[in-house]
């Protein structure tokens, strides 16, 4: 088990000629993911490794011949907006955006229709997300034996902020022999589709995760949101955190944002040592040292070490 | 982006929000012209891009023209917070019954614009918030939807205004959170916003920000319009050398990212690092275990050879820095080797043997057999994903103190 993805799951490639695309478009079937077609306008009867590239979402919609689960979104931020609309009118439910530089109000727009469609957004400004041995939707991890090296099937959920965090992380809870069951890339923006808390829902509901590790950075209140989500519903799991960027509260880092735009500090709540403060005030672990993660999760877990 | 006053106050007046008859001088003759033309007592107000000016003397009141010229002529030299203003901007003395606040923010957690209003203006919001959480009224307006009049009005009525002042104010709130959502705002305030003696409203003092990404799409407000110089780029301090060196480096080869910082920075460990999430990681855990970090850099989206030995070059040249560390999180996308090849050429291009220089070269991932063969040949220390980020900036700091 897992969530989102699972063995069956379809999903098609916007911008599927790009440079960038075709790779993680080569990457995902090797690792076994159900490609089913491509959109790139005025492309269309060409192929991409064996997969049929289309004008139009709708094109490839039918070509399938039933409805596809979902889209890896990745345009010029100018054209994004429109890309993923068209995903969610064509009835896909899970819309992964790659693209990064799109602006705020785009993202909120996007999100606001996938909320009245039904569908979710994961992104922008992220890689995507993997179900160990079971499907790779988006660059996450790299090539398709890089990915199997560093996800290994496990009980523990990971989100993250970073893309290259996710399968830090991930690799170092692989090789201390706990795996990952669902491992997200939720992105690095300032709006982003789908939240810590917004995701949690899901995890708690799936058998197979058993802890969860989150990757923080200041800027932004999603992780006071996910905070107030762990002590409102009495979760049952346990949940390590890591909050990188401790550097920019120093007094001459006020106001600038490192890594990702979403860093940007507006305000006191935004600090990291805020953030610290609320996440441990819910009974989130937070290690202060990258390589304690996996030993935080084992002892939540309650396993013999 | 910020905005100085006398532009905030253009984008609130081409929204159709009511201001004084103001008048932006960067002469101090021309203060005079606009006074006379107000025709009564003015404000003189210098144009920068910080707070405190009120403090600093930035702010000044005058009965005259003279008196505005000659107000006009200190300002305009007064540096406040290591800032030389723009210009000054003339304001007619309002005759104000009261100050209210009307503003509009982004809600991350509800993806959606938030409206704010307090009948308590002329102070911080966040103040009135901690102080007099009754008197600051909130209301999300939709992304999609047009936004209507009534929930402006809505926002307004739960602070207890009611009557003319409602009616009046209601527009202006929910013609600023259009001009919000139109023109990419994140940051869209008038503080205060005044009722005047005749029970008219007016934005006294606006402070817009807009999102950088949107710039492109926003041209013809801030070039036509406005009249900003695409290279008046208004960063909150003047980039160093160092950063503006890397970021011709950056620019000049489309292959990859590189991004580096040294505002704040001065130790004697030269940073190559990535990526985002990663780097952030990195110079965390370089200083909490003693180490003094001289700049902070980003790589990304493998970039070429001569891309990374530039950024490498630069890092090294810095004033203090006795060793680099390379160390990135696992790639996927860059190339170990590639960056083994970079950093390695800038040692030696630089005369610097690289086996000394290299404190550390934790990059773990694609072609990463490769890349440790290089660094073999180079006798540079180096490590794969099974020692941690944090284990390999501390064998770093061990080795540049000793």
């Amino acid at each position: 088990m897992s969530i989102l993805l699972n063995k069956e799951f379809t999903f098609i490639v916007q911008g599927i000629t790009g440079r960038e695309a075709v790779n993680l478009t080569r990457e995902c079937l090797d690792y076994g993911s159900n490609v089913v077609g491509g959109v790139t306008p005025g492309r269309k009867g060409r192929e991409v490794h064996g997969v049929p590239v289309f004008d139009t979402v709708e094109q490839a919609v039918e070509h399938h011949g039933g409805p596809v689960d979902g889209s890896v979104v990745t345009v010029p931020p100018a054209f994004t907006k429109d890309a993923v609309i068209e995903a969610i009118e064509n009835g896909i439910g899970l819309i992964v955006i790659v693209t990064e530089r799109i602006p705020r109000g785009d993202v909120a727009q996007m999100v606001e229709l996938a909320d009245m469609r039904g569908a979710r957004i994961i992104g922008p400004n992220c890689l995507g997300l993997i179900v160990p041995g079971v499907c790779k939707m988006g660059g996450i991890g790299g090539p398709a034996v890089d990915a199997a090296k560093a996800y290994a099937p496990g009980p523990v959920g990971v989100m993250s902020r970073s893309g290259g965090m996710t399968t830090e992380i991930s690799s170092s809870l692989t090789a201390a022999g706990l795996g990952v069951s669902t491992a997200i890339s939720i992105g690095g923006d300032a709006i982003i589709g789908s939240t810590y808390a917004e995701l949690m829902p899901l995890f708690e509901a799936d058998p197979d995760t058993q802890a969860i590790v989150i990757y923080t950075e200041p800027g932004g209140r999603m992780e006071a949101q996910l905070a107030e989500w762990v002590t409102e519903n009495n979760s049952r799991l346990p949940i390590v955190a890591f909050m990188a960027g401790k550097f920019m509260d120093d007094e001459e880092m006020k106001g600038m944002s490192f890594g990702h735009a979403g860093t940007i500090v507006e305000g006191e709540e935004d600090t990291a040592t805020q953030k610290i403060a609320r996440l441990e005030g819910a009974g989130i672990r937070v290690v202060e040292r990258i390589d304690e993660i996996p030993e935080a999760v084992r002892e939540r877990l309650g396993a013999p070490a | 982006m910020r905005f100085y006053e006398y532009e905030s106050r253009r984008i609130v007046e081409r929204a159709g929000i009511p201001v004084t008859e103001y008048g932006f001088c960067t002469m101090d003759a021309e203060a005079r012209e606009v006074a006379e033309r107000i025709d009564g007592p003015v404000v003189v107000k210098s144009q920068v891009l910080t707070g405190g000016r009120m403090k600093a003397g930035g702010v000044k009141f005058a009965d005259t023209p003279g008196e505005a010229e000659a107000h006009a002529r200190d300002i305009l030299e007064l540096e406040i917070n290591g800032h030389m203003p723009r210009g000054v901007l003339v304001d007619p003395k309002a005759e104000v019954e009261q100050e209210y606040y009307a503003g509009v923010v982004w809600d991350g957690t509800a993806k959606r614009p938030l409206m704010l209003f307090s009948d308590m203006g002329g102070i911080d919001i966040e103040e009135v918030a901690e102080k007099h959480p009754d008197h600051v009224g909130r209301g999300h307006a939709s992304n999609l939807l047009p936004i209507s009049d009534f929930e402006a009005k809505q926002v307004i009525a739960r602070t207890g205004v009611t009557g003319s002042a409602l009616n009046r104010a209601t527009p202006i709130l929910a013609r600023l959170a259009r001009l919000f959502r139109d023109c990419d705002m994140t940051l869209a305030e008038i503080n205060p916003l005044a009722r005047l003696s005749d029970g008219s409203f007016v934005a006294l003092d606006a402070h817009m920000e807009m999102e950088d990404e949107a710039k492109p799409r926003q041209r013809a407000l801030l070039e036509s319009e406005l009249e900003i110089e695409p290279d008046d780029t208004r960063e909150t301090y003047e980039p160093s050398e160092f950063e503006r060196n890397v970021s011709a480096i950056d620019a000049a080869d489309h292959r990859g990212v590189v991004q580096g910082r040294d505002h704040g920075f001065e130790g004697n460990l030269g940073l190559v690092i990535g990526a985002g999430g990663g780097s952030l990681t990195l110079t965390d855990a370089v200083r909490s275990q003693g180490g003094r970090p001289a700049n902070y850099t980003e790589i990304g989206g493998n970039p070429s050879v001569s891309k990374a030995s530039g950024l490498a070059k630069q890092v090294l040249m810095k004033d203090g820095v006795e060793k680099i560390a390379v160390m990135m999180s696992i790639v996927s996308n860059t190339r170990v080797d590639i960056v083994a090849r970079g950093v390695i050429k800038a040692c030696l291009e630089l005369d610097r043997d690289p086996g000394e220089t290299i404190a550390i070269f934790r990059i773990p991932g694609a072609w990463e057999e490769e890349g440790y063969k290089i660094l073999d040949r180079y006798g540079v220390e180096y490590c794969d994903r099974s020692v941690s980020m944090w284990e390999a900036a501390r064998r770093a700091v061990e080795k540049i103190q000793g």
